[in-house]
């Protein structure tokens, strides 16, 4: 049997894979509905763009759920600190997620073009909004987030929704915005009508011009700019989930993991590698334009999780409080069986998230649509 | 220490019941709905007539619009823990958090992965492939079903876990217990039966209007022979098993069982039922009381010579448990200073059960160890539940789960002698039962999660401690923001859901084929 240790880094490697592959899933999504007015010049081509993810969207926004139910089962005092402080961001992004399952039910059910219109801005509107939320929030973890525990491991936040608009968190929330339009756009080349892929194409390389931009400068600010946070003495990795228990250091660098585990390198890399297959590729092989944006945000997501490591939220008002991948975990018991019952299930999901995307695979083309829509 | 908003609590608790609540006025429908629709593709597959594979379309469009708004709600309830609850989810994190994970990793990928190719694989797919896709979206709907309905009975009875001094949690000792808690089984049957029994009643009084209309006649009459064959079979369930939730209540919820009851004073056994009465909280009396002899003792302690305690009893009861909570209470706070302590270690392994019951006092004083006999009082005086609001929405609850058996037990004789459009008052009584279900599953969460206070564990953790350290202010905006957009969201359904039961299968083009123009979705 695994020890508490490696259990608890098992835990943040599945956290990171299912936020990574929610990233992947959902984002393509969101990154379509925000380019909807822009990719869709009428209301028959938001039609054929909508189409394309209409069979494979609900599953898709599961992987968030499921991020949400993990982070729950694995990680609760992060669910509890992280919902409950950042209370209006986390409005925000619910209330986009609970627009986009009716958003995309009820768009086609009334045949009136205000009515499409309508619900056209609030997909794109709930797309933009948590594509850029997320980076937010992840942000303002390398910032620091206004809590502490009291003896009963009660947690205090002590700031509103406008503190979290830190000018690097909003970099960040940009570096996020401009990578799931370039995924989005990517999706789009591959999925639409030709008219319209060509169109995804030129602004999947914008996009991924201006997060490769974007990405480097958050990088350069954190390293420069971003104080990091670190353990004070020898951390503690297999004891008591209680955060109070030790001693947490300001100043340090985010980089320290980098020079510790020069491994970790490969996930900058990667993203920026992916920025360029993305370049080279769109437009010319879709698929793979596709694959390469994928990894570009694997990377990206990778290298943020590698740099705050093992910090999962750290606390600017007391350090000592901050959440620590050593002590914020569920009991032993609880990620031994949460993984046992991942490892059978997650596979099993794949495979059959597969056979949908083949059933349902195939360009969706405007003659089809009209087609479909003709009759009434 | 961080001091409780009282607002933050009602706030709080009123958002998760609002919330919940309206959940709950979709997930049942999907839950029954969906089943009826892969008994229909079945016979369709079976027998190969073209009406059966339209049924299932027409049907799936309305389950369409409530699968989005279940969905969408959906997402709602799991954040809400988080936001609203963090000291909750903290605190049991470690038990509650694994169904609610679970659920979304078993149940929710492949109801919501196959939903799309249920709508849009008709022509992409084999008939039998697309009939099995259907079966796992009902088998999802399910399962997802039980482990919410397994994380839910944990708050009822939670078993398998201890709570732990140095995380100040709860925390997971045995995982069968949580998963084979036998609350779990009965909330899951009965849960599950309810929302079948809506989702016939639904397919029944759409189908009986279009009868009275003379409008779709033949579709709307297989329609109601699939409805009340599977209705008669969850209605009997429902209330069979639901009497099954009943005992189980009784052996770990006294309280909320004596609460229904409205049953201030222990009776000598067997208990009766209180058919009909006014529960009077302040003399803690039930007046012009009409009880049934023996049928009491009979549900609850399935035994003519067990006694049930009642409210009174258990009021006594809960004092005795605080006593005990705060030296549990104390010898936390010890431990706290010196994890080693022997005596400390030895007082709360005896104590740990009735913690939760020191954590009542935290209403009235700071410290547990310093609450007087008046506190003490308040505190076990407040493990009463709303008796009147229980006692009379159980009695609903099952009056109406009886009218439900009438019902599908007539619609099913007439179903089968082939007459049921001969009566119009008939078709009229099938088509206003349309409201009751959910009348009577909205109640039955009431008693269940209303009957559970002022728990949110059982016996745990009461419900205003688990609040976040939030403002009153930040839960009044998400509160305001809900009902507003909530209510929004429900004229939308309520209009598209009308717009297409009134077209019906022939205002669609859906049947007869012969005026259809029918999107075949593929060039």
């Amino acid at each position: 049997m695994l020890d508490y240790a490696t259990l608890r880094v098992i835990w943040w490697a599945l956290l990171g894979t299912l936020l990574i592959g929610f990233a992947i899933m959902d984002g393509f999504d969101f990154g379509v509905a925000g380019l909807l007015k822009v990719l869709g010049r009428d209301n028959e081509e938001r039609q054929v763009l909508l189409e394309g993810i209409e069979p494979t969207w609900e599953g898709n926004q599961v992987w968030f759920i499921l991020a949400g139910g993990a982070t729950f089962a694995a990680w609760p005092m992060l669910y509890a600190v992280s919902f409950s402080g950042m209370y209006f961001a986390i409005a925000l992004v619910l209330l986009a997620l609970i627009l986009r399952p009716v958003g995309f039910n009820f768009r086609g059910k009334v045949h009136d073009p205000r009515w499409a219109s309508l619900w056209d801005w609030v997909l794109t509107g709930s797309g933009l909004a948590v594509m850029l939320l997320a980076g937010v929030a992840f942000g303002n973890l390398f910032l620091g987030l206004p809590f502490r525990f009291d003896d009963d491991l009660r947690m205090g936040w002590h700031g509103g929704f406008l503190d979290l608009l830190h000018p690097f968190a909003l970099l960040c929330g940009l570096v996020s915005l401009a990578m799931l339009l370039a995924h989005g756009a990517c999706f789009a080349a591959l999925k639409a009508d030709h008219a319209i892929a060509a169109r995804a194409v030129a602004i999947a390389r914008w996009t991924t011009l201006a997060f490769a931009a974007l990405y480097v400068l958050a990088g350069v600010w954190l390293a420069y700019g971003i104080p990091g946070y670190a353990i004070a003495g020898p951390a503690v990795t297999g004891g008591v989930s209680n955060p109070l228990y030790k001693q947490v250091a300001h100043g340090s660098s985010w980089f320290a993991g980098y020079m510790q585990y020069p491994w970790f390198w490969a996930a900058p890399l990667l993203a920026l590698a992916a920025a360029i297959g993305v370049q080279a590729l769109a437009g010319r092989r879709n698929a793979a334009g596709f694959i390469a944006s994928s990894l570009m945000v694997g990377g990206t997501i990778a290298s943020a999780g590698f740099a705050l490591f093992p910090f999962l939220l750290p606390s600017s008002l007391d350090p000592r409080s901050s959440l620590t991948v050593w002590d914020a975990s569920s009991s032993r018991g609880t990620l031994q069986l949460m993984l046992l019952v991942t490892l059978v299930l997650l596979p099993v999901v794949i495979l059959y998230t597969g056979w949908v995307y083949r059933v349902m695979r195939g360009r969706v083309t405007l003659e089809q649509v009209r087609k479909a829509h003709g009759g009434y | 220490m961080i001091l409780i908003d009282a607002d933050v609590v009602t706030l709080s608790r009123l958002q998760f019941a609002l919330t919940a609540l309206y959940h709950f006025l979709f997930v049942p429908l999907t839950l029954g709905l969906v089943w009826i629709l892969a008994i229909m593709e079945s016979v369709y597959v079976m027998t190969g007539r073209e009406v059966w594979k339209r049924m299932v379309q027409f049907w799936g469009v309305l389950f369409g619009i409530n699968f989005a708004m279940g969905v969408a709600t959906g997402v709602t309830m799991e954040f809400q823990f988080g936001m609203n609850w963090a000291y909750y989810s903290h605190y049991v994190g470690d038990i509650f958090g694994a169904p609610l994970a679970i659920e979304g990793l078993m149940a929710f990928f492949l109801e919501a992965t196959l939903v799309g190719v249920f709508f849009m694989g008709w022509e992409r797919i084999s008939r039998i492939k697309h009939l099995l896709v259907t079966w796992f979206l009902a088998l999802g709907t399910s399962l997802s079903a039980l482990w919410i309905l397994v994380a839910n009975a944990w708050m009822q009875n939670p078993v398998g876990a201890a709570f732990n001094p140095e995380t100040m949690r709860m925390e997971v000792t045995s995982f069968s217990a949580v998963l084979f808690n036998p609350v779990a089984q009965d909330k899951f049957v009965h849960t599950v039966s309810a929302g079948y029994v809506l989702g016939a009643m639904f397919v029944l009084s759409i189908s009986a209007w279009y009868l009275l209309r003379g409008r779709n006649v033949d579709f709307a009459k297989r329609s109601m022979t699939v409805a009340a064959s599977f209705g008669l079979a969850a209605a009997l369930s429902v209330v069979v098993l639901g009497d099954e939730s009943g005992y189980s209540v009784s052996l770990n919820q006294k309280m909320k069982m004596a609460s229904i009851e409205a049953m201030w004073e222990t009776e000598p056994a067997p208990a009766p039922f209180t058919l009909f009465g006014l529960p009077d909280v302040q003399q803690r009396s039930t007046h012009y009381a009409l009880k049934i002899p023996w049928v009491m003792g009979l549900i609850g302690t399935r035994s003519l010579d067990q006694t049930m305690p009642g409210i009174n009893e258990l009021v006594d009861a809960a004092k005795g448990r605080i006593g005990n909570g705060i030296q549990a209470y104390d010898a936390m706070l010890a431990l706290r200073k010196d994890k080693d302590d022997a005596q400390a270690k030895a007082t709360l392994a005896a104590h740990d059960r009735d913690l939760g019951y020191a954590l009542l006092l935290k209403k009235y004083v700071d410290d547990p160890r310093r609450a007087t006999p008046a506190d003490i009082q308040k505190a076990a005086d407040s493990t009463i539940p709303n008796v009147p609001v229980l006692f009379w929405s159980f009695r609903i609850m099952v009056a109406c789960g009886f009218y439900f058996i009438a019902l599908f037990a007539f619609s099913f004789w007439k179903a089968s002698k082939r007459t049921l459009d001969s009566r119009r008052w008939y078709l009229r009584l099938a088509l206003w039962s349309l409201p009751l279900p959910w009348i009577a599953a909205e109640l039955g969460w009431i008693v269940a999660e209303y009957g559970r206070q002022p728990w949110a564990i059982e016996g745990v953790l009461p419900t205003e401690l688990g609040v976040s350290s939030v403002s009153a202010g930040q839960v009044w905006t998400s509160l305001g923001g809900f009902v507003l957009f909530y209510t929004a969201l429900a004229v939308v359904d309520a209009v598209l859901m009308l717009k297409f039961a009134r077209r019906g299968p022939d205002g669609l083009g859906i049947w007869p084929p012969a005026i259809a123009a029918i999107p075949s979705g593929r060039p």
